[in-house]
């Protein structure tokens, strides 16, 4: 019983080890790893890293299965795929599968608001008090936070619509993306997005951004 | 029964002399054999009040923990908080596989029957919504409302799984690797980017809670956990990790978790949740009961940055303070129960608690918290809780 937990456990070749001190081996192993690393009182110290101890029952991932699920758009453009759609052909679609909930202009909600600036809805709207009453995250905009392009093109494609996501070609994501940059004025009005041109987009939330890691204030 | 008919003072007699049975003095449960149990226990019928909250003001279902209940450092599953941006999505086990890819030298994929054999570590660690406690950050006045629905967005569990660092040592980072994008497997593919390293030290992929598999709602069959850091970065659902050499600047890292400054800058991978407390009794729209007299105050705090070292409560709106008593374990990361005795005169009284980790980080007031953030920001909020206590010993929540 004890051997045969041995060679599970140990690398190759080591199984061979006389029995007494294989077991050594095995707590060794253990105790010098998070396994057994107990919750106690140790005080400030990062808990330390996992041995490079190789179980090794994860199975070969196959390259069809990787451009399968990798679906993640980068903001430097890597894994946007071919295709492109135009400010117009993405109004269209925009009326058709987004405005019931983010509002004909993008700002009306009550889905997060997708256009103009952050912050508290202007006094100016007849309509604030009911907004900030009823929507309180309509204080966030995509256009004012987001810091690159290529994330509306991802998000569109991996979750929008809400009630069909992944429903939506490639093409009509980019037609999307290209009206939700241009209702924010960031493209002209005869834009056509692909996977060159959107990386090249500069949004506003990149300058303001600051990242919290690894500095911490 | 026999003597009833006959009479007779001497039947009288032995009649008053002979005990009536049990069963005519005691309460009904101790006179009856006692139902059936069930397969899966529920709590009492008669604490059906105990019960999370549900708020779509957000846009998006938000349910919160009911903490003016909880006694002790662990959250029951059932009442765990959660907020889906996506719903809950119905997982067939068999068919869900982890995926690791990217920078790595053997991309795998790992069954959840071969993922179970792995060694596992088993942690107590609470987790909070990056936006708990948004409406006290938000709302210029403070709303009447309980402590669950103002600040339930965090519970405390017992959580097992296998540390991250075994599958992805398996599958060997390359060297220029710095961060791993982690997704679910749901209808908005949920997805953060996560700074390797961090991974490796504390990264697990949770399996069970509190004892038992993994709830639907908190990620069946299996979720990414980072003790201390904020909620949406423990992606529910979990099956691929793809490791890079920067983040991807998904969706949530781009606008909902981030947090603008005072000056106007966006924060971004402020990935820590700071020292916290509530007092949970008594709390909001609870009310002391007659008489007036002893009371203990009772509370939880937690830190994402380590152990909880003091808290200090005060009774009189923060002009004095007094060291409330922890009660163990006191753990890395995880609710910490506190308490103190009170003698409650009957007068208007604002309580407040304020923790301290071994950091020596602890929590700021309101107006603290405010200067660091413009007005519109809400995540990450962790100042001091103050409950005013009125004559009539009705309990409502008070800017402090």
């Amino acid at each position: 019983m004890r051997e045969d937990l041995c060679s599970q456990l140990l690398p190759a070749g080591r199984a061979t080890l006389r029995r007494g001190v294989a077991v050594a081996m095995v707590v060794g192993l253990l105790s010098a790893g998070r396994a057994s690393e107990a919750q106690a009182p140790s005080a400030a110290a990062p808990a330390p890293a996992a041995p490079p101890l190789v179980i090794g029952l994860g199975q070969p991932l196959s390259p069809a299965d990787i451009d399968r699920y990798a679906i993640t758009v980068f903001p430097n453009g890597r894994n946007l795929p071919p295709g492109r759609g135009s400010v117009e052909q993405g109004a269209r679609l925009y009326a058709m599968h987004c405005a019931a909930c983010h509002g004909a202009q993008g700002i009306e909600g009550p889905a997060a608001r997708l256009v103009g600036t952050d912050g508290f809805i202007g006094w100016s709207d007849p309509l604030r008090p009911l907004r900030v009453r009823k929507y309180p995250l309509q204080v966030l905009s995509v256009g004012a936070m987001w810091p690159y392009a290529t994330t509306v093109f991802d998000y569109v494609r991996r979750g929008m619509p809400m009630h069909a996501p992944k429903s939506l070609a490639d093409n009509e994501v980019y037609g999307i993306t290209a009206h939700l940059l241009h209702l924010n004025g960031l493209v002209a009005g005869d834009a056509l997005m692909d996977k060159e041109k959107l990386p090249q987009v500069v949004m506003p939330g990149r300058d303001r951004t600051v990242s919290a890691w690894p500095q911490e204030r | 029964m026999g003597g009833l008919a006959t009479g007779g003072v001497g039947m009288a007699v032995a009649q008053a002399a002979q005990p009536r049975p049990l069963a005519a003095r005691l309460p009904d449960a101790m006179t009856r054999p006692g139902g059936a149990d069930l397969p899966y226990g529920l709590p009492a019928a008669q604490e059906a009040q105990v019960e999370r909250t549900l708020s779509t003001a957000a846009g998006f279902p938000v349910w919160r923990t009911p903490l003016q209940h909880q006694r002790g450092i662990i959250t029951p599953s059932g009442l765990h908080f959660a907020v889906h941006h996506n719903g809950v999505p119905d997982i067939a086990p068999e068919r869900h596989t982890l995926k690791v890819h990217g920078l790595v030298h053997k991309p795998l994929r790992f069954d959840l029957e071969r993922l179970l054999r792995y060694p596992m570590v088993s942690r107590v660690h609470f987790l909070e919504c990056a936006g708990n406690s948004a409406a006290n950050a938000l709302s210029p006045t403070a709303l009447d409302q309980t402590l669950g629905e103002i600040a339930g967005e965090v519970s405390c569990s017992e959580w097992t799984g296998v540390p991250l660092a075994y599958l992805l040592n398996e599958a060997g980072v390359k060297d220029r690797a710095q961060w791993v994008v982690a997704e679910g497997a749901d209808g908005g593919s949920h997805s953060r980017s996560l700074p390797l390293k961090a991974l490796l030290e504390h990264g697990m992929v949770a399996l069970y809670q509190n004892g038992e598999r993994l709830r639907p709602s908190q990620g069946y069959p299996m979720r990414l956990f980072m003790p201390g850091w904020e909620g949406n970065v423990n992606v529910k659902w979990l099956h691929r990790l793809e490791v890079t050499d920067a983040p991807a600047y998904t969706k949530d890292e781009s606008g909902l978790y981030t947090q603008v400054l005072a000056d106007g800058r966006i924060e971004r991978f402020a990935f820590h949740m700071e020292v916290k407390s509530v007092i949970t009794h008594p709390s909001g729209q609870q009310r002391l009961p007659e008489p007036h007299g002893f009371c203990e105050i009772a509370g939880l705090a937690w830190s994402g940055r380590g152990r909880i070292t003091r808290v200090d409560v005060s009774v009189d709106g923060g002009r004095t303070w007094a060291a409330a008593q922890l009660h163990g374990p006191v753990l890395d990361r995880a609710f910490t129960r506190f308490t103190l005795p009170w003698q409650w005169n009957g007068r208007k009284a604002d309580l407040m608690s304020r923790a301290t980790d071994e950091h020596g980080r602890t929590q700021p007031l309101r107006s603290e918290w405010k200067r660091r953030y413009a007005m519109h920001s809400f995540n990450h909020y962790n100042a001091v809780q103050a409950w005013r206590v009125q004559a009539d010993g009705r309990v409502e929540n008070v800017y402090a």
